[in-house]
Protein backbone atom coordinates (compact mmCIF):
# COMPACT_ATOMS: atom_id res chain seq x y z
CA UNK A 1 0.00 0.00 0.00
CA UNK A 2 1.15 3.38 -1.10
CA UNK A 3 1.88 6.08 1.98
CA UNK A 4 3.99 9.03 2.72
CA UNK A 5 6.62 9.87 5.41
CA UNK A 6 6.97 13.32 6.09
CA UNK A 7 11.34 13.91 7.42
CA UNK A 8 11.30 16.95 10.21
CA UNK A 9 14.31 18.34 11.42
CA UNK A 10 14.44 20.86 14.30
CA UNK A 11 16.04 22.53 16.55
CA UNK A 12 15.94 19.64 19.29
CA UNK A 13 15.77 16.82 17.02
CA UNK A 14 14.61 14.71 13.90
CA UNK A 15 11.02 13.00 13.78
CA UNK A 16 9.55 11.19 10.89
CA UNK A 17 5.89 11.42 10.65
CA UNK A 18 4.17 8.56 8.72
CA UNK A 19 0.95 7.81 7.06
CA UNK A 20 -1.13 5.20 4.90
CA UNK A 21 -2.25 7.14 1.18
CA UNK A 22 -5.21 8.41 3.02
CA UNK A 23 -2.75 10.98 4.99
CA UNK A 24 -5.40 11.47 7.85
CA UNK A 25 -4.00 9.42 10.59
CA UNK A 26 -0.31 10.08 11.23
CA UNK A 27 2.21 8.30 13.73
CA UNK A 28 5.19 10.48 14.88
CA UNK A 29 7.71 8.54 15.04
CA UNK A 30 11.24 10.13 17.47
CA UNK A 31 12.75 12.20 18.53
CA UNK A 32 15.70 10.80 16.86
CA UNK A 33 19.03 12.67 18.28
CA UNK A 34 17.43 14.55 21.21
CA UNK A 35 18.86 17.86 22.18
CA UNK A 36 20.22 18.03 18.73
CA UNK A 37 19.45 20.72 16.04
CA UNK A 38 18.99 18.80 12.84
CA UNK A 39 19.06 21.28 10.08
CA UNK A 40 17.99 18.61 7.03
CA UNK A 41 17.22 15.47 6.72
CA UNK A 42 16.33 13.61 3.36
CA UNK A 43 15.39 10.81 1.74
CA UNK A 44 17.41 9.15 -1.61
CA UNK A 45 14.70 9.38 -4.81
CA UNK A 46 16.59 6.15 -5.70
CA UNK A 47 16.05 3.99 -2.33
CA UNK A 48 13.33 5.59 -0.04
CA UNK A 49 14.48 3.83 2.71
CA UNK A 50 18.48 5.52 2.73
CA UNK A 51 17.83 8.57 4.95
CA UNK A 52 20.58 10.86 5.54
CA UNK A 53 20.67 13.60 8.61
CA UNK A 54 22.75 16.45 9.46
CA UNK A 55 22.97 16.65 13.16
CA UNK A 56 24.85 19.57 15.04
CA UNK A 57 25.57 21.88 18.29
CA UNK A 58 27.84 24.42 19.42
CA UNK A 59 29.13 21.70 21.63
CA UNK A 60 30.26 18.68 19.86
CA UNK A 61 29.90 19.94 15.99
CA UNK A 62 28.96 18.09 12.87
CA UNK A 63 27.65 14.95 12.55
CA UNK A 64 26.30 12.78 9.90
CA UNK A 65 23.43 10.01 10.06
CA UNK A 66 22.54 7.53 7.95
CA UNK A 67 19.52 5.20 7.55
CA UNK A 68 19.09 2.03 6.00
CA UNK A 69 15.62 1.42 7.05
CA UNK A 70 13.41 4.06 6.64
CA UNK A 71 14.41 6.11 9.67
CA UNK A 72 14.35 3.39 12.38
CA UNK A 73 17.91 3.11 13.39
CA UNK A 74 20.68 5.18 12.39
CA UNK A 75 24.17 5.08 12.15
CA UNK A 76 26.79 8.09 12.11
CA UNK A 77 29.16 8.42 9.47
CA UNK A 78 31.90 10.86 8.22
CA UNK A 79 31.83 14.25 9.28
CA UNK A 80 35.18 15.46 8.40
CA UNK A 81 34.35 18.83 5.77
CA UNK A 82 37.52 20.33 5.34
CA UNK A 83 37.90 22.53 2.22
CA UNK A 84 39.91 21.97 -0.43
CA UNK A 85 43.64 23.22 -0.50
CA UNK A 86 44.57 26.86 1.06
CA UNK A 87 40.72 28.06 2.06
CA UNK A 88 41.44 31.53 1.50
CA UNK A 89 39.18 33.99 2.73
CA UNK A 90 35.59 35.94 2.21
CA UNK A 91 34.49 39.08 3.23
CA UNK A 92 33.28 39.54 6.91
CA UNK A 93 30.44 42.34 7.86
CA UNK A 94 33.19 44.95 8.37
CA UNK A 95 34.35 44.42 4.55
CA UNK A 96 37.90 42.83 6.03
CA UNK A 97 38.68 39.38 4.47
CA UNK A 98 38.18 36.59 6.36
CA UNK A 99 39.15 32.68 6.54
CA UNK A 100 36.64 29.99 5.36
CA UNK A 101 35.42 28.22 8.26
CA UNK A 102 33.26 25.23 8.49
CA UNK A 103 30.32 25.53 10.79
CA UNK A 104 27.91 22.83 10.00
CA UNK A 105 25.53 21.46 7.63
CA UNK A 106 22.48 23.13 6.67
CA UNK A 107 21.17 20.90 3.12
CA UNK A 108 21.73 17.29 1.88
CA UNK A 109 20.49 16.69 -1.87
CA UNK A 110 20.83 12.82 -1.85
CA UNK A 111 21.80 11.80 -5.83
CA UNK A 112 19.19 11.64 -7.96
CA UNK A 113 20.22 7.88 -9.20
CA UNK A 114 22.70 6.70 -6.53
CA UNK A 115 21.37 6.14 -3.07
CA UNK A 116 25.43 6.54 -1.73
CA UNK A 117 26.20 9.76 -4.09
CA UNK A 118 24.97 12.24 -1.84
CA UNK A 119 25.93 16.89 -2.20
CA UNK A 120 26.08 18.96 1.18
CA UNK A 121 25.48 22.46 1.41
CA UNK A 122 27.60 23.77 4.27
CA UNK A 123 28.22 26.87 6.07
CA UNK A 124 30.95 28.84 5.14
CA UNK A 125 29.33 28.64 1.74
CA UNK A 126 30.59 25.39 -0.19
CA UNK A 127 29.36 22.43 -1.58
CA UNK A 128 30.85 19.20 -0.79
CA UNK A 129 29.67 15.36 -1.80
CA UNK A 130 30.40 11.65 -1.30
CA UNK A 131 30.46 8.91 -2.95
CA UNK A 132 30.68 5.88 -0.49
CA UNK A 133 26.95 6.91 1.78
CA UNK A 134 28.64 9.77 3.73
CA UNK A 135 31.72 8.14 4.74
CA UNK A 136 33.90 10.12 3.62
CA UNK A 137 33.22 13.97 2.22
CA UNK A 138 35.25 15.77 -0.67
CA UNK A 139 34.66 19.55 -1.44
CA UNK A 140 33.52 20.70 -5.02
CA UNK A 141 36.02 23.45 -4.99
CA UNK A 142 34.68 25.26 -8.20
CA UNK A 143 31.91 26.96 -6.57
CA UNK A 144 33.86 28.63 -4.06
CA UNK A 145 36.61 29.52 -6.40
CA UNK A 146 34.41 31.01 -8.87
CA UNK A 147 36.11 34.71 -8.90
CA UNK A 148 33.58 35.90 -7.13
CA UNK A 149 33.99 33.67 -3.96
CA UNK A 150 36.03 36.53 -2.11
CA UNK A 151 33.52 38.90 -1.88
CA UNK A 152 30.55 36.86 -0.48
CA UNK A 153 29.62 38.06 2.73
CA UNK A 154 27.60 36.40 5.25
CA UNK A 155 23.90 37.17 5.65
CA UNK A 156 22.57 37.62 9.34
CA UNK A 157 22.12 33.52 9.38
CA UNK A 158 25.65 32.94 8.49
CA UNK A 159 27.06 32.00 4.97
CA UNK A 160 25.40 29.25 4.18
CA UNK A 161 24.94 27.14 1.04
CA UNK A 162 21.09 26.29 2.10
CA UNK A 163 19.47 25.15 -1.17
CA UNK A 164 20.76 22.52 -3.75
CA UNK A 165 18.38 21.51 -6.83
CA UNK A 166 19.37 19.08 -9.23
CA UNK A 167 18.23 18.65 -12.57
CA UNK A 168 16.58 15.98 -13.51
CA UNK A 169 17.27 15.93 -17.23
CA UNK A 170 20.88 16.62 -17.22
CA UNK A 171 22.88 15.43 -14.28
CA UNK A 172 25.35 17.27 -14.75
CA UNK A 173 23.37 20.69 -14.48
CA UNK A 174 22.59 21.75 -10.81
CA UNK A 175 21.42 25.16 -8.89
CA UNK A 176 22.61 25.89 -5.46
CA UNK A 177 21.88 29.11 -3.43
CA UNK A 178 23.83 31.14 -0.67
CA UNK A 179 23.02 33.60 1.28
CA UNK A 180 24.02 36.33 0.94
CA UNK A 181 25.73 35.89 -2.18
CA UNK A 182 23.00 34.53 -4.40
CA UNK A 183 22.31 31.64 -6.94
CA UNK A 184 24.66 30.21 -9.08
CA UNK A 185 24.45 27.14 -11.61
CA UNK A 186 27.32 24.40 -12.72
CA UNK A 187 26.60 22.59 -16.24
CA UNK A 188 29.71 20.57 -15.75
CA UNK A 189 29.08 18.14 -12.47
CA UNK A 190 30.15 21.01 -10.18
CA UNK A 191 33.71 21.37 -11.91
CA UNK A 192 33.06 25.18 -13.10
CA UNK A 193 30.04 27.90 -11.96
CA UNK A 194 28.45 30.41 -12.80
CA UNK A 195 26.29 33.26 -11.17
CA UNK A 196 22.63 33.19 -12.22
CA UNK A 197 21.37 36.98 -11.02
CA UNK A 198 20.63 39.35 -14.05
CA UNK A 199 17.30 40.77 -12.89
CA UNK A 200 16.94 40.07 -9.21
CA UNK A 201 16.98 43.38 -7.35
CA UNK A 202 18.01 44.11 -3.72
CA UNK A 203 17.86 47.01 -2.13
CA UNK A 204 20.22 46.38 0.86
CA UNK A 205 23.36 46.66 -1.38
CA UNK A 206 25.14 49.03 -2.63
CA UNK A 207 24.76 47.99 -6.13
CA UNK A 208 21.15 46.57 -6.51
CA UNK A 209 21.69 44.42 -9.62
CA UNK A 210 25.17 43.08 -8.67
CA UNK A 211 26.08 39.72 -9.92
CA UNK A 212 26.56 38.49 -6.59
CA UNK A 213 25.50 39.33 -3.12
CA UNK A 214 21.70 38.76 -3.40
CA UNK A 215 19.81 37.09 -0.16
CA UNK A 216 18.33 34.31 -2.13
CA UNK A 217 16.20 32.15 0.05
CA UNK A 218 15.19 29.34 -1.40
CA UNK A 219 14.83 27.95 -4.89
CA UNK A 220 11.95 25.58 -6.57
CA UNK A 221 11.66 23.17 -9.93
CA UNK A 222 9.45 21.46 -10.90
CA UNK A 223 11.07 18.07 -12.80
CA UNK A 224 9.24 18.69 -16.18
CA UNK A 225 10.50 21.63 -16.29
CA UNK A 226 13.94 21.98 -15.58
CA UNK A 227 14.53 25.79 -17.01
CA UNK A 228 11.82 27.06 -15.03
CA UNK A 229 12.46 28.11 -11.19
CA UNK A 230 10.98 29.90 -8.99
CA UNK A 231 13.06 32.00 -6.32
CA UNK A 232 11.69 33.41 -2.79
CA UNK A 233 14.50 35.91 -2.96
CA UNK A 234 14.83 38.18 0.74
CA UNK A 235 12.39 40.25 -0.60
CA UNK A 236 10.56 39.20 -3.88
CA UNK A 237 9.15 35.78 -5.60
CA UNK A 238 11.02 35.98 -8.68
CA UNK A 239 10.53 33.13 -11.55
CA UNK A 240 13.00 32.42 -14.65
CA UNK A 241 12.28 29.97 -17.78
CA UNK A 242 16.10 30.21 -18.78
CA UNK A 243 17.86 28.22 -16.05
CA UNK A 244 18.27 30.97 -14.20
CA UNK A 245 19.60 33.58 -17.25
CA UNK A 246 16.96 35.38 -16.56
CA UNK A 247 15.05 36.75 -13.79
CA UNK A 248 11.74 38.27 -13.51
CA UNK A 249 9.46 38.85 -10.36
CA UNK A 250 5.95 37.33 -9.93
CA UNK A 251 5.09 39.13 -6.18
CA UNK A 252 1.86 40.49 -8.03
CA UNK A 253 -0.81 40.53 -5.14
CA UNK A 254 0.80 38.92 -2.20
CA UNK A 255 0.57 40.84 0.73
CA UNK A 256 3.98 41.08 0.99
CA UNK A 257 7.01 39.36 -1.16
CA UNK A 258 9.23 38.68 2.23
CA UNK A 259 9.39 35.32 2.75
CA UNK A 260 11.20 31.54 2.81
CA UNK A 261 9.89 29.10 1.74
CA UNK A 262 8.85 28.70 -2.48
CA UNK A 263 7.56 24.89 -3.65
CA UNK A 264 5.70 23.68 -6.80
CA UNK A 265 2.83 21.43 -7.08
CA UNK A 266 4.07 17.84 -7.72
CA UNK A 267 1.81 17.70 -11.08
CA UNK A 268 1.26 21.38 -12.24
CA UNK A 269 4.39 23.24 -13.14
CA UNK A 270 2.43 25.93 -12.71
CA UNK A 271 0.80 26.04 -9.33
CA UNK A 272 3.46 26.85 -6.93
CA UNK A 273 3.41 27.95 -3.14
CA UNK A 274 4.83 30.60 -0.43
CA UNK A 275 4.39 31.51 2.65
CA UNK A 276 4.76 35.39 3.01
CA UNK A 277 6.05 36.65 6.29
CA UNK A 278 5.56 40.13 7.06
CA UNK A 279 9.44 41.65 7.12
CA UNK A 280 12.68 40.95 7.71
CA UNK A 281 12.31 43.46 10.66
CA UNK A 282 8.93 41.15 11.63
CA UNK A 283 9.36 37.37 11.22
CA UNK A 284 6.12 36.32 11.43
CA UNK A 285 2.94 36.52 9.27
CA UNK A 286 1.13 39.61 8.31
CA UNK A 287 -2.16 40.78 10.79
CA UNK A 288 -1.32 37.38 12.92
CA UNK A 289 -2.94 35.08 10.22
CA UNK A 290 -0.89 32.14 8.57
CA UNK A 291 -1.41 32.18 5.36
CA UNK A 292 -0.47 29.95 2.33
CA UNK A 293 -0.68 32.06 -0.82
CA UNK A 294 -0.95 29.74 -4.17
CA UNK A 295 -0.25 30.76 -7.50
CA UNK A 296 -2.12 28.64 -10.81
CA UNK A 297 -0.57 30.86 -13.21
CA UNK A 298 3.20 30.14 -12.19
CA UNK A 299 3.05 33.71 -10.49
CA UNK A 300 1.18 37.27 -10.27
CA UNK A 301 -1.46 36.28 -9.45
CA UNK A 302 -2.28 34.60 -5.65
CA UNK A 303 -5.04 33.17 -3.66
CA UNK A 304 -4.59 33.21 0.67
CA UNK A 305 -5.27 29.33 1.33
CA UNK A 306 -6.58 29.56 4.90
CA UNK A 307 -8.97 26.98 5.79
CA UNK A 308 -7.47 25.15 8.10
CA UNK A 309 -4.32 27.34 9.47
CA UNK A 310 -4.77 29.55 12.51
CA UNK A 311 -6.34 33.48 11.80
CA UNK A 312 -5.30 35.27 14.57
CA UNK A 313 -3.16 35.43 17.13
CA UNK A 314 -0.54 33.63 14.66
CA UNK A 315 3.11 34.41 14.99
CA UNK A 316 5.44 31.88 13.94
CA UNK A 317 8.08 31.24 11.11
CA UNK A 318 7.88 29.11 8.08
CA UNK A 319 11.92 28.40 7.23
CA UNK A 320 13.36 28.28 3.80
CA UNK A 321 13.80 24.37 4.13
CA UNK A 322 10.18 23.71 5.95
CA UNK A 323 7.62 23.21 3.15
CA UNK A 324 7.67 20.12 0.56
CA UNK A 325 4.94 18.19 -1.77
CA UNK A 326 4.31 14.48 -2.19
CA UNK A 327 3.25 12.99 -5.36
CA UNK A 328 0.08 11.19 -4.56
CA UNK A 329 -2.66 11.71 -6.76
CA UNK A 330 -3.69 14.66 -4.97
CA UNK A 331 -0.95 16.57 -4.40
CA UNK A 332 0.05 16.86 -0.95
CA UNK A 333 1.65 20.23 0.64
CA UNK A 334 3.37 19.88 4.00
CA UNK A 335 5.00 22.76 6.12
CA UNK A 336 6.46 23.00 9.76
CA UNK A 337 6.69 26.59 11.50
CA UNK A 338 9.32 27.65 14.27
CA UNK A 339 5.98 26.89 16.83
CA UNK A 340 6.65 23.46 16.39
CA UNK A 341 3.57 22.79 14.04
CA UNK A 342 3.47 20.82 11.14
CA UNK A 343 0.83 21.19 8.64
CA UNK A 344 -0.62 19.13 5.43
CA UNK A 345 -2.65 19.41 3.06
CA UNK A 346 -3.94 16.55 0.90
CA UNK A 347 -5.72 18.54 -1.52
CA UNK A 348 -3.25 20.93 -3.02
CA UNK A 349 -3.20 23.41 -0.39
CA UNK A 350 -7.19 23.80 -0.24
CA UNK A 351 -7.65 22.98 3.29
CA UNK A 352 -4.82 22.23 5.98
CA UNK A 353 -4.50 20.43 9.41
CA UNK A 354 -1.93 20.08 11.61
CA UNK A 355 -0.20 16.73 11.88
CA UNK A 356 1.34 17.27 15.14
CA UNK A 357 1.37 20.11 17.05
CA UNK A 358 3.98 21.06 19.71
CA UNK A 359 7.36 19.92 18.46
CA UNK A 360 10.56 21.68 18.89
CA UNK A 361 11.21 24.79 16.20
CA UNK A 362 10.59 23.57 12.98
CA UNK A 363 13.76 23.62 10.70
CA UNK A 364 13.08 21.18 7.87
CA UNK A 365 10.47 19.60 6.19
CA UNK A 366 10.77 16.65 3.58
CA UNK A 367 8.15 14.37 2.32
CA UNK A 368 8.73 10.94 0.57
CA UNK A 369 5.95 9.10 -1.28
CA UNK A 370 6.12 5.07 -0.83
CA UNK A 371 4.69 3.27 -3.02
CA UNK B 1 44.20 1.51 31.93
CA UNK B 2 42.84 5.03 31.40
CA UNK B 3 39.15 6.26 32.63
CA UNK B 4 37.52 8.80 30.26
CA UNK B 5 33.86 10.09 31.50
CA UNK B 6 32.26 11.67 28.52
CA UNK B 7 29.02 14.06 28.19
CA UNK B 8 25.79 12.65 27.91
CA UNK B 9 25.24 13.15 24.38
CA UNK B 10 28.68 11.68 23.28
CA UNK B 11 27.84 8.97 25.59
CA UNK B 12 24.69 8.13 23.71
CA UNK B 13 26.75 8.86 20.55
CA UNK B 14 29.42 6.46 21.09
CA UNK B 15 26.48 3.84 22.68
CA UNK B 16 28.37 3.54 26.18
CA UNK B 17 26.28 4.08 29.24
CA UNK B 18 29.41 4.61 31.63
CA UNK B 19 32.80 5.55 31.96
CA UNK B 20 35.17 4.02 29.00
CA UNK B 21 38.14 2.65 29.52
CA UNK B 22 40.74 2.55 27.60
CA UNK B 23 44.56 1.13 26.90
CA UNK B 24 46.87 3.67 25.94
CA UNK B 25 50.52 3.03 25.49
CA UNK B 26 52.84 5.31 26.24
CA UNK B 27 53.40 8.85 27.60
CA UNK B 28 49.44 9.88 29.26
CA UNK B 29 48.93 12.96 27.61
CA UNK B 30 45.50 14.53 26.44
CA UNK B 31 46.38 14.12 23.21
CA UNK B 32 47.61 9.99 23.65
CA UNK B 33 43.98 9.37 25.91
CA UNK B 34 41.87 11.48 23.33
CA UNK B 35 43.98 9.41 20.43
CA UNK B 36 43.55 6.25 22.10
CA UNK B 37 39.87 6.93 22.56
CA UNK B 38 38.79 8.17 18.92
CA UNK B 39 40.20 4.99 18.10
CA UNK B 40 38.04 3.01 19.60
CA UNK B 41 35.21 5.42 19.20
CA UNK B 42 35.62 6.78 15.35
CA UNK B 43 31.69 8.33 15.61
CA UNK B 44 33.23 10.88 18.29
CA UNK B 45 36.31 12.07 16.27
CA UNK B 46 35.66 15.51 15.37
CA UNK B 47 33.11 16.02 18.58
CA UNK B 48 35.73 16.99 21.08
CA UNK B 49 38.93 18.18 19.01
CA UNK B 50 38.28 20.01 15.72
CA UNK B 51 39.23 17.70 13.48
CA UNK B 52 41.27 20.06 11.12
CA UNK B 53 43.38 21.68 14.28
CA UNK B 54 42.62 19.32 16.63
CA UNK B 55 42.04 21.79 19.19
CA UNK B 56 39.29 21.30 21.80
CA UNK B 57 35.95 22.22 20.94
CA UNK B 58 35.20 25.61 22.59
CA UNK B 59 32.12 24.69 24.57
CA UNK B 60 34.27 21.58 26.02
CA UNK B 61 36.38 21.18 29.13
CA UNK B 62 38.75 18.62 30.65
CA UNK B 63 39.24 18.22 34.11
CA UNK B 64 40.98 15.56 36.47
CA UNK B 65 41.90 15.28 40.14
CA UNK B 66 39.79 18.28 41.09
CA UNK B 67 41.59 20.41 38.31
CA UNK B 68 40.66 22.19 34.87
CA UNK B 69 43.49 21.17 32.57
CA UNK B 70 41.27 22.41 29.61
CA UNK B 71 44.15 25.21 28.58
CA UNK B 72 46.94 22.48 29.09
CA UNK B 73 49.51 21.86 25.91
CA UNK B 74 48.04 18.32 24.29
CA UNK B 75 51.37 16.62 25.17
CA UNK B 76 51.79 17.66 28.61
CA UNK B 77 51.60 14.61 31.22
CA UNK B 78 47.98 14.04 33.03
CA UNK B 79 47.99 13.59 36.62
CA UNK B 80 49.23 10.25 38.02
CA UNK B 81 45.72 9.36 39.39
CA UNK B 82 44.61 9.25 35.75
CA UNK B 83 47.60 7.51 34.43
CA UNK B 84 47.30 4.93 37.10
CA UNK B 85 43.88 4.60 36.62
CA UNK B 86 42.72 6.28 39.95
CA UNK B 87 40.91 8.98 38.78
CA UNK B 88 38.94 9.47 35.26
CA UNK B 89 39.92 12.15 32.63
CA UNK B 90 36.54 13.98 32.61
CA UNK B 91 35.08 15.43 29.18
CA UNK B 92 32.89 18.12 30.50
CA UNK B 93 30.44 19.87 28.31
CA UNK B 94 30.33 23.65 29.07
CA UNK B 95 27.29 25.15 30.44
CA UNK B 96 25.96 28.02 28.02
CA UNK B 97 22.50 28.48 27.06
CA UNK B 98 20.89 30.07 30.25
Amino acid sequence: MSGVRVLVGTRKGAFTLESDGKREKWEVNGPHFGGWEIYHLKGSPADPNRLYASQSTGWFGQLIQRSSDGGKTWEPVGNKFVYDGVPGTHQWYDGTPHPWEFKRVWHLEPSLTDPDHVYAGVEDAAIFQTSDGGQNWTEMPGLRGHGSGSKWTPGAGGLGLHTIVLDPSNLKRMFIAISAAGAFRTDDGGATWKPINQGLRSEHIPDPTAEVGHCVHRIAMHKSRPNTLFMQKHWDVMRTDDAGESWREISGNLPTDFGFVVDVHAHDPETIYVVPIKSDSEHFPPDGKLRVYRSKSGGEEWEALTKGLPQQDCYVNVLRDAMAVDSMDSCGVYFGTTGGQVYASKDGGDSWMSIVRDLPAVLSVEVQTLK
Amino acid sequence: MIRVTLPWHLRNLARTDSEVVLDVSGEITQRTVLDALEDAYPMLRGTIRDHVTSKRRPFLRFFACEEDLSNELPDAPLPDAVAKGTEPFMVVGAIAGG
